[in-house]
């Protein structure tokens, strides 16, 4: 076996074996360490596989793994080229900060008899996401999405140990997620009624620029199912209370990757399977996606605002930065395909760092609400900075990776002609420095309640994650090599398949 | 032991024998014609679930614990997933069963891959579908008055 030929599937093949066994493990045993040191090993392995297939993809050029020998388009083909190896690397990454994060936080959130399975679902949820992203193959991206999707409605309702609305909120995503992946499966269908393939490549091969409406109903059905999922503006409403009363490290998790391998999977249909040189596509970039970007950018940046809880607060504003990379991917330009992927992969380590500082208020003062961050900068001095910082990224200050997402959507949108785009993306903004100009105000200037309780700074297996994903916040807003460099190649290889 | 329902008693201890026949029928015919482990799996589970509803749960409980049950999800599993590292190991790529028998000349070893992976299926399917059946069957009435 040559380890290097494998390596595309390593990420995959490892974590799903790792999970079952992590269901044997003994739940209470020695405070249920044993199935966490298990897994974050294991998220560790995937975390240097996928830095190897990143690194081998920017070096050499894609990779194609045919999967069980046979080859595309009749067999699945795993096809990594920089677009999705950079999404591989931003949630095996993030995947292995959360796991060893998660411990401490967890153990005081779920019930104690369910942290072996705990911790297989959230596996069973990275290598979803890691497979929705690796594939070349369409049908393959419903299976793992299905993969990720189940797994994590358990994982949130795991959260009604603590609050039983987690047990709603999973509810509703069931079936809000279950009616995007059923819309998703039958445009999956109407195209290959159309080219008789599931091959992306090969789709995209056999339509050979011909439409009809089968294909564009199949290419609605995608986009519909795909926005669902990535919660998309007016297809949001799933979400706030899902990331609310999830386990936070749960939620860490999610809202740092699973709706940008959503969004990644809108960008990759556009482009690689329908190709975006149809009427239909761009029609659907100028009247779709574009003013529903628009409105979510404003619409749930507003409502942010108003929100008395941090983790809603912080997934209203989700919905709103998923609205800048649909935004940047209307423009239909290079530039703005570049933009949201650099936006894309900054988001996750924005909102990764904000859930992470949210699960360790959760752990020390028990509460999400916007009361309990009253005063915090004396009393978790370290969270509230990871949090302040993360949040500076959000609005998109200079020095931190939101800036360079901002700049690089405001150019995009400039040079493609349209300066109001510009306008538009600077005030909302605006908004985000009003959402967490709240919380920050509450944190340093505002005293902590008198009769609060004398609490401890997160324990060290919670902050070193949260400062490392704070570290990078602003080691790629100033070496912005690594994200724009390769998103723009990315983002070049994307347009030059849709030629 | 009481007598209710004797006929059902009676039919089902004569059926539940030929239905798990039926189900490994159907699993190990997959490769050849319509099956597999998939239904193979669901059927076999329905001997179980059919013998709990007659019998009651804590009858069927005793044939089948829940923890075998756990164990044989995570084996089944590992049947398919281990055929696929196997073949790995073996020198091609995931699932590819011709490493397993490379030198036969009318692909023995896809032969032999698709029974072990179904086989595994089989077994997951099985006993994850007793595993529902189980959990649904025998939940304690969880929420109580003044949670609502």
């Amino acid at each position: 076996m040559s380890l290097l030929a494998q390596l595309p599937v390593i990420p995959i093949i490892v974590p799903l074996v790792a999970a079952p066994l992590a269901v044997l493990m003994p739940a209470e045993k020695m405070g249920g360490r044993i199935p966490y040191i298990w897994t974050t090993l294991i998220a560790w392995t995937v975390f240097a596989a996928c830095v190897a297939i990143f690194y081998s993809v920017a070096t050499v050029g894609p990779i194609s793994y045919h999967l069980g020998d046979w080859a595309p388009p009749i067999g699945i083909e795993y096809r990594i080229d920089l677009a999705n190896a950079l999404v591989l690397t931003l949630v095996s990454g993030i995947g292995a900060l959360v796991f060893p994060f998660s411990y401490e936080s967890i153990r005081s959130e779920i019930d104690p008899r369910q942290i072996n399975l705990f911790y297989a679902a959230l596996l069973i949820c990275m290598v979803g996401l890691l497979g929705v992203t690796i594939t070349g193959d369409a049908f393959n991206v419903f299976v793992f999405l299905e993969i990720s999707s189940l797994s994590t409605y358990a994982l949130v309702a795991m959260g009604a140990n603590k609050d039983r609305r987690a047990l709603t909120a999973a509810f509703n995503y069931l079936v809000m997620g279950t009616i995007g992946a059923t819309f998703f499966v039958i445009g999956l269908g109407l195209l290959y009624q159309a080219t008789g393939t599931l091959n992306m490549a090969d789709v995209k091969f056999q339509l050979a620029g011909d439409n009809n409406r089968m294909v564009e109903a199949g290419f609605a059905f995608i986009i519909v199912g795909m926005g669902l999922k990535a919660a998309m503006f007016p297809m949001h409403l799933w979400m706030p209370n899902a990331y609310a009363y999830a386990p936070s490290a749960v939620s860490a998790f999610i809202a740092a990757t699973s709706t940008k391998v959503a969004v990644y999977v809108i960008i990759r249909f556009i482009y690689t399977v329908i190709g975006a040189d149809f009427d239909f596509a761009s029609a659907a970039f100028a009247w779709l996606i574009a003013p529903l970007a628009i409105a979510g950018m404003f619409f749930a940046s507003i409502v942010a605002i108003f929100q008395s809880d941090v983790k809603r607060m912080l997934a209203y504003s989700s919905v709103g930065q998923i609205g800048y990379m649909l935004f940047g991917v209307s423009f239909g330009t290079e530039q703005g395909l570049a933009a949201s992927l650099v936006h894309l992969f900054n988001h996750g380590l924005m909102k990764g760092a904000l859930f992470m500082a949210a699960a360790a208020v959760m752990l020390r003062v028990g509460s999400h609400a916007c009361s309990g961050y009253a005063g915090l900068a004396k009393r978790m001095p370290l969270t509230a900075a990871a949090f302040i910082i993360a949040g500076l990224s959000l609005i998109g200050v200079p020095l931190t990776v939101g800036f360079i997402s901002k700049w690089q959507l405001l150019s995009a949108a400039f040079d493609s002609g349209r300066p109001w785009a510009g306008f538009l993306i600077v005030a909302s903004s605006f908004l985000a420095v009003i959402y967490i100009g709240r919380v920050i105000e509450l944190m340093v200037l505002k005293p902590a309640p008198e009769n609060a309780p004398p609490i401890k700074e997160a324990p060290l297996s919670m902050l070193i994650p949260m400062m490392i994903l704070v570290a990078a916040n602003i080691y790629f807003g100033l070496n912005t090599e690594l994200t724009v460099d390769l998103a723009e190649r990315a983002a070049h290889a994307l347009m030059g398949a849709g030629r | 032991m009481s007598i209710e329902h004797l006929i059902l008693r009676v039919v089902i201890k004569i059926m539940f024998a030929p239905i798990l026949l039926f189900a490994l029928y159907v699993q190990f015919h997959g490769d050849y014609g319509p099956g597999g482990g998939f239904q193979a799996g669901v059927i076999f589970a329905v001997g179980f679930i059919l013998h709990a509803l007659i019998m009651g749960l804590d009858e069927t409980k005793r044939v089948m614990p829940i923890g075998v049950l756990k164990w044989l999800m995570v084996i089944g599993f590992l049947f398919y997933a281990g055929t696929g590292v196997a073949t790995m190991l073996l020198g091609g790529n995931l699932l590819g069963y011709d490493a397993i028998d490379p030198a036969s000349t009318h692909h023995a070893g896809q032969h032999w891959g698709i029974l072990l992976v179904e086989f595994g299926v089989g077994m997951a399917v099985a006993s994850t579908m007793m595993m529902i059946f189980y959990h649904f069957a025998g939940r304690e009435p969880e929420i109580r008055d003044e949670d609502w």
